[in-house]
């Protein structure tokens, strides 16, 4: 390096009087941006592609061993599936889902923490939303190479195969539930002190919403104070739906999807349940993120 | 034409401490302005108000007659910072990390590759674009960093410590570059703790201390406005104390001598400050010889940075530096500090 020469580059000058414009949201630097924040996502996976095989090779074990541990239980007895295997596969689906949206504040605490947050925060960003919109791009894209996975995997395990409009229902609610849950996320990660306190409130969070839900069991076979929290569960919602679309051939939105204790909740009500979660989601984090990121 | 940087009564506190009281200053186009004082005295947190990393409690801030407080998405496109700790992805290539740099700063394409090419060579970082930044030395760290914060071509490049904890000679090349950076036009505004560091390459220099500016003019205006030679004598290598005593009364009554202090970490030796003259080693070692006394060593130097910063606080950076370091809690400043 000593010896490289620095020509007398006038052209490393940028001119103080130019005029600046300053691109906004949707503009295409915003793209450009978002783009590029995600690659370094992708990159990363890539890279370092363990988070993934775990993040795939463990709902696939779930499905296996609970699957076997279930094995034996009496036909009929979580509803109309044919054996555990079939019911089981829409909760192991949103569950994995669940937790991968639930992680992904994580990356962007350790950015804090390590002051790369400050590299972006220091650029000239047409809107730091590209950060969070790039995180959400990255775990969508993640969730939905998992889902895959697993109705791979459980078709092969003998749950059946929803047909293509069926198979669109599961991708729709999958993205629901990552959008909201990768929303609270995010909001999290920007609102705690630190990466322990991220991990705690996601380990407080994430195995008891699974037991609190329809994930391994049927409502019928809680007591009344766990269904009326299970059947409060978003978790639920996501649930139900998708077990139903892979039991029933026919379907629609008028579809009973469960049976709560206040009522039929159906497959349209289901969706709104869910689309409600996100507006929500995105309604409380949205201050937040304005807050710290504006 | 506006100045690159304009700072004007700048306050910043967190909770109880004052970290920035009255900071001012006018950096003009195509100089490189160091900023020096001890740790903790508030340079950092000058900086962060700069780059709107930290909104100040109160006072003007501007870049190229930008307000970096008003129009802070203006003022990022003319800053490029490049911060006390170098902060990479170790995952990913140093190229990729200025391909992502380009991207934030909204470079097209092509402009983006042929700008990567030509940074990377002119920090001869060509033989370690593709490698991963995880396994990079702190001198490869740091010019990476310098790199990716001169990609979009910053009015003002704006470097914190930029040397601290690198080997002599990475600091030297450093130092180069920084001096050809100025050459072609680019406005440099760098702290520091090292006054070799701001002697040997800023134009202009402001020495802060406690979160106030208290001097401020190019380096050797500064040295003449504390006036007068330094002058260093040791009569032996180890001086008894009662020897230093003597020689200290008789050069004290030295028409053009202003003051003599025994410095006992040095063998006792005797630190003079003497009006300049051609005249004042001979005349001292005579006058020694004529009581009796040897001469083991004598140099004459104009004043140095620290001289001036010794005369407006009593204290030297050293020591200012040392104290001030044991106080810190930086761990508890980077949480605070977190965004
Ligand atoms: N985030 C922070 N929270 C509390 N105190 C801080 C924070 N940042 C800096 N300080 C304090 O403010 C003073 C100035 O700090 P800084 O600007 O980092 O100084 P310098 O860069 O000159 O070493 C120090 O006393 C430091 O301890
Ligand atoms: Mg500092």
């Amino acid at each position: 390096m000593t010896t490289t020469p620095v020509k007398p580059n006038t052209s490393l000058v940028a001119p103080a009087n130019s005029p600046l414009k300053t691109p906004g949201l949707l503009s295409g630097e915003f793209f450009q941006e978002t783009f590029a924040l995600a690659r370094r996502l992708f990159i990363q996976l890539q890279r370092r592609p363990s988070t993934l095989i775990a993040g795939i090779i463990q709902p696939l074990l779930w499905l296996v061993l609970f699957g076997a541990l279930f094995q034996n239980v009496p036909e009929g007895l979580f509803g109309t599936s044919q054996n555990y295997g079939q019911f089981l596969g829409a909760g192991v689906i949103v569950f994995t889902a669940f937790s991968g949206a639930l992680n992904a504040g994580l990356p962007v605490m350790f950015d804090r923490e390590f002051g790369f947050l400050n590299r972006l925060l220091v650029a000239p960003l047409a809107s730091r939303f590209s950060i969070v919109l790039a995180s959400a791009i990255f775990i969508t894209a993640l969730s939905l190479i998992q889902t895959a996975a697993i109705i791979a995997v459980s078709a092969l395990l003998g749950a059946g195969l929803p047909g293509p409009l069926g198979l669109s229902i599961v991708t729709l609610i999958v993205l629901l539930l990552v959008l909201g849950v990768t929303a609270l996320s995010l909001g999290l990660a920007f609102a705690l002190p630190g990466h322990v306190e991220l991990i705690a409130v996601i380990f407080v969070t994430n195995l008891p919403l699974l037991f609190a839900s329809t994930a391994l069991v049927p409502l019928s076979f809680m007591p009344t104070w766990l269904q009326a929290i299970a059947s409060l569960n978003p978790l639920s919602y996501a649930i139900e739906p998708i077990r139903y679309v892979y039991l029933h051939t026919h379907w629609s939105l008028s579809s009973v999807v469960l049976q709560a204790p206040w009522g039929s909740v159906t497959m349209g009500v289901a969706l709104l349940v869910l689309i409600g979660f996100d507006a929500l989601a995105l309604i409380s984090v949205q201050r937040l993120l304005r807050r710290t990121l504006a | 034409m506006a100045p690159a940087v304009l700072i004007q009564n700048l306050q910043k506190r967190y909770g109880p401490v004052e970290a920035v009281k009255d900071v001012s200053l006018t950096v003009e186009p195509g100089q490189i302005f160091g900023l020096l004082g001890p740790n903790g005295a508030g340079k950092t947190t000058t900086l962060r108000c700069l780059c709107t990393l930290t909104k100040p409690d109160l006072g003007i801030v501007e870049v190229a007659g930008v307000s970096a407080i008003k129009n802070p998405k203006k003022a990022r496109q003319l800053l490029g910072y490049v911060a006390q700790e170098v902060a990479l992805d170790k995952v990913l290539t140093g190229r990729e990390l200025l391909q992502l740099q380009a991207a934030l700063y909204h470079l097209p394409r092509a402009v983006a590759a042929e700008r990567i090419k030509a940074t990377l060579a002119l920090l001869d970082l060509d033989n370690y674009a593709d490698q991963k930044t995880g396994t990079y030395s702190g001198g490869l760290r740091k010019r990476l960093d310098l790199a990716a914060g001169l990609l979009h071509q910053p009015v003002v490049l704006v470097l914190d410590e930029p040397t601290v904890g690198l080997d002599i000679e990475s600091r030297r090349v450093i130092w180069d570059f920084l001096r050809q950076l100025r050459d072609s036009g680019t406005t440099v505004l760098m702290t520091s703790h090292y006054l070799e560091e701001i002697d040997a390459l800023a134009d202009r220099v402001a020495i802060i201390d406690q979160g106030k500016v208290i001097a401020e003019g190019t380096p050797s205006e500064l040295k003449d406005q504390v006036g007068g030679d330094r002058i260093t004598l040791r009569i032996r290598e180890f001086a008894p104390l009662d020897e230093a005593e003597k020689a200290k009364a008789m050069i004290q009554a030295l028409p053009f001598v202003q003051d003599v202090l025994i410095n006992p970490d040095q063998g006792n030796s005797l630190n003079l400050v003497v009006v300049p003259q051609s005249e004042a080693l001979s005349t001292i070692q005579q006058a020694l010889k004529e009581v009796g006394l040897p001469t083991f060593g004598i140099a004459q130097a104009r004043p140095s940075l620290d001289d001036v910063y010794l005369a407006a606080t009593g204290r030297t950076l050293l020591d200012a530096d040392v104290a001030a370091s044991g106080k810190r809690d930086p761990k508890a400043e980077r949480k605070q500090n977190m965004r």
